[in-house]
């Protein structure tokens, strides 16, 4: 029976942990998301029996654990990972959103996919090798995402005797370079996934190990509220006018729809509304459940405000306190994951929240060195997987936070013209200038 | 802290809201493909909550097989109308007309021949963006799918060449004839569907709640006895207390024996079940990699 069975006379757990993982190939991660299903019993008969199906034909008998998350036929002929894949697990305590992601060095994109939104990344290390680039790359990008919680799964401790030495001189590798990145909270956990020791259940192997199994330290790590609380902010995805409203009071309803990325909203409160730059009053906050009073970060509303102003998708409705700053003159740090190499010169779309604007690169300040971690100055060009710190221009001012500050309101993509790939993931730095009031308005 | 606390119900909402909004915000002519099954109910009520008090700015889009549960359909219909919501129906029998979709000899499965009738429809109204119910929990491919899922000009799936998507921004940019697929409760699971529509007290088709069935033991499973799956000589007709788990075709659905007769009822069920939903859909048992070639091939 699967663990969630324990929890269906209690309530519904009550929040939801994200965790991605990272690692090289043959370090083992599928193998470890499986023996994490599959020890929580979170996996179904028929899964089980697809697994032993596939056992009998390809696998000589035994069952690979890997063939659960490697879903597509040409991962499993390749024994690879080729995309990001979700898996969902609760147990009685939380519910689990897990991104599987590759770790060959090409398939940096994926793993800036799997993990911009994650609460926890775990990066897995093969006891054997020990820390290799890899590790670094996947810690550094971890750490530059801001993902508040790490977990180094030293694995495959059973191909080293379950030497308590070896487990430390690694965590001394990572120890050397954990200060150049700004990481708070890391554990350190010695496993085997292919066995299943201190995956679920704690290992009989490792008696010098005092800390929690991996399912033990998922399900207890304290998620501290991920969503900025300070600072209101409400891109405008969606102007809400009425058409042929049958309700008459609806006649005039004239509503902005978004998903607050910041701070709290209340009736009454007033607000700035960018880029007018004027200052107005929320009259309502709607939803769908009826009028609230006050709304907060990440909740989706409605709101009804005091003036008519021009507002239109893309707009940024803001609090008056913790203000953001604007600039076309912009500085970020971007992941690049495009074949084509990002070149100073070249004109891209940006999209920050709801706002799509054309920018021009116009230098590339630094490129970061994975084997040192420290920065090279002014390269020719990003290419992909490079990670690097940028100037852009914008054809528009942008409102908005450093990424240090906000998650949301300080992220970016920049899309290819004409192909419309998504090319880079962009981290903005802190502004230099916050919008600051003019006879009473903010005028960007 | 503790009251500025969404629960994983309103986590899941919340970001399904996002993501429908930022379709009307970001295409021209999207659909919603609404079948009447459990998943796009669920849809169906978050597209009230992201833009009411406004009308839907989309239509709904079913296709219908020929095969559907006819409990399905009125159901459909009835729900469509409630909501004052515009419904395409386009069906396969049409397309088998218009030598739009070909059967290959003896092929009585609807299942592959749907994609040629969604493409055709889709050229038609010229959607450029289809809102779908489709969850990654449901199968292996689904696992790999993005939110913001882009098709080529022939409507095919390239998993090895998908958008990145980070942190809640989706590009949704496309060139003429292209098309996008997207899928707001990608990150739903079965049991977050069933808690959903507890509740938000949504109606089902009466088929999701244990009834009196006919039925016929094959390949395993429960089938449901009706003019398309008459019995075989050998085989012996049983009346069974049945619901089914999952709506695909009336010719492939197995029927589960349960006593279920509320969403209480079917959450507690599904807590302690020990096959996952697909597991009744003879459709994806076929072979190993029969969503991911039905996906590639245009199946949304």
């Amino acid at each position: 029976m699967p663990l969630t069975a324990l929890a269906s006379a209690t309530p519904v757990p009550v929040d939801i942990l994200r965790f991605n993982t990272c690692g090289s190939v043959d370090d083992g991660k599928s193998t470890l998301i499986g023996r994490l299903l599959y020890d929580s019993k979170s996996l179904m008969e028929d899964q089980i029996e697809a697994l032993e199906r596939s056992a009998d034909i390809t696998g000589g008998g035994q069952i690979n654990l890997a063939n659960l998350t490697d879903g597509l036929r040409a991962e499993r002929e390749q024994g690879i990972t080729i995309d990001v894949a979700y898996r969902y697990f609760a147990t009685p305590r939380r519910k689990f959103i897990i991104a599987d992601t590759p770790g060959h060095v090409q398939y940096t994109r994926n793993m800036v996919t799997g993990a911009s939104s994650a609460n926890l990344s775990i990066i897995l290390v093969d006891a054997r090798t020990g820390v290799i680039e890899q590790s670094r790359r996947h810690t550094a990008i971890a750490a530059l995402l801001r993902i508040p919680h790490l977990v180094v799964a030293i694995n495959k401790m059973d191909l080293v005797g379950w030497s308590e030495a070896r487990f430390l001189e690694i965590r001394a590798q990572f120890e050397e370079f954990l200060p150049r990145l700004d990481i708070k909270d890391v554990k350190f956990i010695p496993m085997s996934a292919l066995n299943g020791d201190n995956v679920v259940d704690a290992s009989v192997h490792t008696p010098w190990y005092v800390g929690p199994t991996l399912l033990g330290h998922l399900e207890t790590v304290h998620i501290a509220s991920d969503w900025n609380l300070n600072g209101f902010r409400l891109p405008v995805q969606w102007v809400n006018r009425p058409n042929n409203p049958t309700d008459a009071s609806l006649h005039d309803f004239r509503g902005f729809s978004g998903q607050i990325a910041g701070g709290i909203v209340r009736t009454g409160q007033k607000i700035i509304a960018f880029p007018a730059g004027i200052v107005t009053t929320v009259k309502q906050i709607w939803t769908y459940d009826g009028p609230v009073e006050e709304a907060f970060c990440p909740q989706s509303v409605t709101l009804v405000l005091e003036h008519d102003i021009d507002i239109s998708r893309g707009s940024m409705l803001v609090g008056l306190d913790h203000l953001p700053g604007s600039n076309t003159e912009l500085q970020a740090e971007v992941c690049w994951m495009h074949a084509r190499p990002l070149q100073p010169g070249k004109r891209y779309f940006l999209k920050h929240t709801t706002h799509t604007v054309q920018v021009s690169v116009t230098e590339i300040v630094n490129k970061l060195n994975l084997a040192t971690l420290e920065s090279d100055p002014a390269p020719a060009e990003l290419g992909v997987n490079d990670i690097g710190e940028i100037r852009l221009r914008a054809a528009k001012p942008l409102v908005f936070d450093g990424y240090a500050i906000n998650r949301l309101t300080g992220s970016f993509i920049l899309i290819e013209q004409g192909t419309n790939a998504t090319v880079a993931a962009g981290m903005l730095c802190p502004p230099r200038e916050i919008v600051k009031p003019e006879n009473g308005d903010y005028v960007i | 802290m503790s009251s500025y606390h969404l629960d994983h119900l309103q986590h899941l909402e919340t970001e399904a809201i996002h993501i429908m909004r930022e379709v009307a915000g970001e295409f021209e002519r999207p659909a919603l493909l609404f079948s009447g099954g459990k998943d796009s109910i669920c849809l169906l009520r978050l597209a009230e909550k992201a833009f009411r008090p406004s009308d839907l700015p989309m239509p709904l889009l079913n296709v219908d097989t020929g095969h559907h549960f006819p409990e399905l359909n009125e159901f459909r219909d009835r729900r469509a109308q409630q909501l004052g919501g515009k419904l395409i129906v386009r069906t396969v029998e049409d397309a088998i007309a218009k030598g739009i979709a070909q059967p290959a000899p003896g092929e009585i499965s609807r299942n592959r021949l749907q994609i040629p009738t969604l493409l055709a429809a889709i050229e038609e109204f010229r959607f450029d963006c289809c809102i779908g119910g489709a969850r990654r929990d449901e199968e292996k491919a689904r696992a790999k799918e993005r939110f913001f899922s882009f098709r080529d000009s022939f409507g095919q799936w390239d998993p090895k060449n998908q958008r990145p998507e980070i942190w809640n921004l989706y590009n949704g940019r496309l060139n003429p004839g292209e098309n996008m697929r997207v899928f707001p409760i990608s990150n739903w699971t079965e049991m977050d569907v069933w808690e959903y529509i507890q509740r938000e007290n949504l109606e089902v088709p009466s088929i999701y709640f244990s009834h009196k069935r006919p039925c016929v033991r094959r390949g395993g499973q429960w089938l449901p006895v009706n003019a398309l799956v008459p019995p075989k000589a050998h085989e012996e007709v049983r009346e069974l207390v049945v619901r089914v788990r999952t709506i695909g075709d009336i010719i492939s659905t197995g029927c589960v024996e349960s006593p279920a007769t509320t969403t209480g009822d079917i959450i507690a069920e599904i807590a302690a079940a020990r096959v996952t939903e697909r597991g009744s859909r003879a459709d994806d048992k076929s072979s190993e990699a029969a969503m991911e070639d039905r996906k590639k091939a245009g199946y949304f």
